[in-house]
């Protein structure tokens, strides 16, 4: 099984509301900065005013990880403010970027870097849950990804399979949602590139369960604590 | 749908929604609880309903007036200063005996307040939301699951009882995910709606929905029946969850996200030998003061805990009635106490025991 792997200085996370960007990007700024290197993550979601990026702050600053957060993120001033040095790190950037955006349309946002994206070059991977009711089919999930593409003007380069129920998940759930993240990669001619888990579970995991090409990505840092 | 999702808050109240059979949708946008509106906009038009974006938390208030008018399962949503707007038009849903459901997602106050977290609106949902002598059914959640079935309640005894409840959340349980499963609700029955005003074809006499009363001895009477429905309720549809309280010698009184707080306080406080409990009201209107009452007389201490300055002590002060000391720890302003806060209240009370 190989590790995933990035071809482009810039890596755009994306997905449907709540199917777990914030903590994949988060995750996998950090994986980045262990292997060297400057590592940015780029928080742009300007749809949830909870539950964000900007909640792992210090312990991204701690793995090494630069947060570019919006300057009012998590206060009560309730406006879609964008981090200011983003457009530069995309276009002449001395690191890698990884950029957690909003959910679904919130993605629109990418517009106003899109063309800057596109010439610097970039993965962007689709993150999918089939636990999360709206996105339960593989064509709902593929659907919401070309909603994505179509209001961001950019095109997904691969699939994240991030099926969890939170907390309760067990490796059954995990292993079950191998198919549905492969029929989402059909239909989207897209590859898989990664089914993510927690540790709780990885003893239960058999590799050989992973088709060619599939990495397993292991989800340790959680961005925020539940009550 | 599988048998369980991963759902927000928020969400899990607008997919219990469709599943109660409410399909006519009223609202309007404010953080925390847009995402009610932006689910319904998505699953309505999918199950023949309707989710209409009015144009300010009046005309919704309004128009759910009208569709729960009609014998329909209507439903509003906003957060802490859209309720306030929404005042009115409830009081008019009370004094019109109209069933319906009215969400509200808290968020900080007084005035524009904030957008984060808080139980600042106890007072409005239980004793001030519209003016006149009206009650509401106040449920408060504490789980995402519980965002659901109290949401699937709320419509029942509404209907039951022909008047208005409200789902009184908070911010973070609008925004946090958790499983929910939509297979674990009970459904009870309800009446039948022959009162609703939906076209009577000239079959039968005409139903008019009315809060006006010209003559003051026909609006006493009016709100003497009411009153005696409010009374059924208080008898027979309180609702708490007790935690740990059977040896306790301190009870902590919370309800919605705060109760969370206290159970991981209370399970460390227990750790060290430290005998306290939670009384969890889930219904704040009907109060549980029966069983408070009851609790405060062998426990050695209550504390309540709330996001707010302290407005339901009142109610666990009245409740308990003298028979111990009512301590009270808070946040407030968006800020959600840890676990730590409470844990430490607690350990100084048992100290002072």
């Amino acid at each position: 099984m190989g590790a995933l792997t990035f071809e482009n200085r810039v890596v755009v996370v994306c997905g449907h509301y709540g199917s777990g960007k914030t903590n994949l990007a988060v995750n996998l700024a950090v994986r980045a900065a262990e292997s060297g290197g400057r590592v940015y993550l780029a928080d742009v979601d300007i749809v949830n005013p909870y539950f964000r990026a900007a909640d792992a702050v210090s312990m991204m600053e701690k793995a090494g990880v630069t947060p570019l957060i919006p300057e009012f993120a998590n206060s009560n001033v309730d406006i879609p403010a964008l981090p200011p040095r983003l457009s530069s790190l995309i276009s002449g950037g001395d690191g890698r970027i990884f950029i957690d955006v909003g959910g679904d349309d919130g993605a629109v946002v990418l517009g106003r870097y899109a063309s800057l994206i596109r010439d610097a070059g970039y993965d962007m991977i689709c993150v999918v849950n089939m636990y999360r009711p709206l996105t339960a089919e593989p064509r709902d999930a593929i659907s919401v990804m070309r909603e994505i593409e179509a209001c961001s003007g950019l095109r997904c380069t691969g699939i994240v399979n991030n099926s969890n129920l939170g907390r309760e998940t067990t490796a059954e759930d995990f292993i079950a949602s191998f198919d549905f993240a492969r029929e989402c990669g059909r239909l989207a001619e897209l590859p898989v590139l990664a089914h993510s888990y927690m540790e709780r579970y990885a003893g239960a995991i058999d590799p050989s369960l992973l088709a060619g090409g599939e990495a397993l990505l292991n989800m340790e840092q959680a961005t925020k604590e539940l009550f | 749908m599988a048998q369980k999702v991963l759902m927000k808050g928020n969400e899990a109240i607008a997919e219990a929604a469709i599943n109660a059979g409410c399909l006519y949708y009223f609202g309007y946008p404010i953080t925390p609880q847009t995402e009610i509106s932006e689910y319904l906009a998505k699953r309505m038009p999918k199950v023949g309903g309707l989710c209409l974006q009015a144009e300010s938390e009046v005309s919704a208030i309004n128009m759910t007036l009208g569709a729960a008018a009609a014998g329909s399962r209507a439903m509003t949503s906003s957060s802490s200063p859209g309720i306030s707007l929404k005042s009115e038009g409830i009081s008019y849903i009370a004094g019109s005996d109209l069933p319906c459901l009215i969400v509200n997602v808290q968020r900080g106050g007084p005035g524009l307040g904030g957008i984060q977290p808080s139980q600042s609106d106890y007072y409005q949902a239980t004793r001030g939301v519209g003016h006149g002598d009206l009650r509401l059914i106040v449920l408060a959640p504490s789980s995402v699951q519980e965002m659901a079935s109290l949401t699937a309640e709320a419509f029942d005894l509404a209907d039951t009882y022909r008047m208005p409840a409200m789902l009184l959340a908070d911010g973070a349980l609008g925004q946090m995910m958790e499983p929910v499963d939509f297979s674990l609700f009970e459904k009870r029955e309800v009446p039948e709606k022959a009162w609703a005003a939906n076209g009577h074809g000239g079959k039968r006499k005409k139903n008019i929905i009315n809060s006006l009363y010209i003559d003051p001895q026909e609006l006493e009477d009016s709100i003497l029946a009411r009153y005696k429905r409010y009374a059924e309720v208080e008898e027979k549809e309180v609702k708490y969850e007790e935690f740990m309280t059977d040896d306790a010698d301190i009870v902590l009184v919370a309800f919605g996200i705060t109760a969370r707080i206290c159970k991981s306080a209370i399970t460390a406080a227990r750790a060290d030998g430290i005998k306290v409990g939670l009384l969890r009201p889930i219904t704040l209107w009907p109060y549980p003061k029966k069983i408070l009452n009851s609790i405060a007389g062998r426990a050695k201490a209550l504390l309540t805990v709330e996001m707010n300055m302290g407005q339901m002590v009142d109610d666990v002060r009245l409740a308990a009635n003298g028979q111990c000391p009512v301590h009270l720890y808070t946040r407030t302003g968006g800020m959600i106490p840890s676990v730590d806060e409470v844990e430490n209240k607690i350990r100084e009370i048992a100290a002072s025991l």
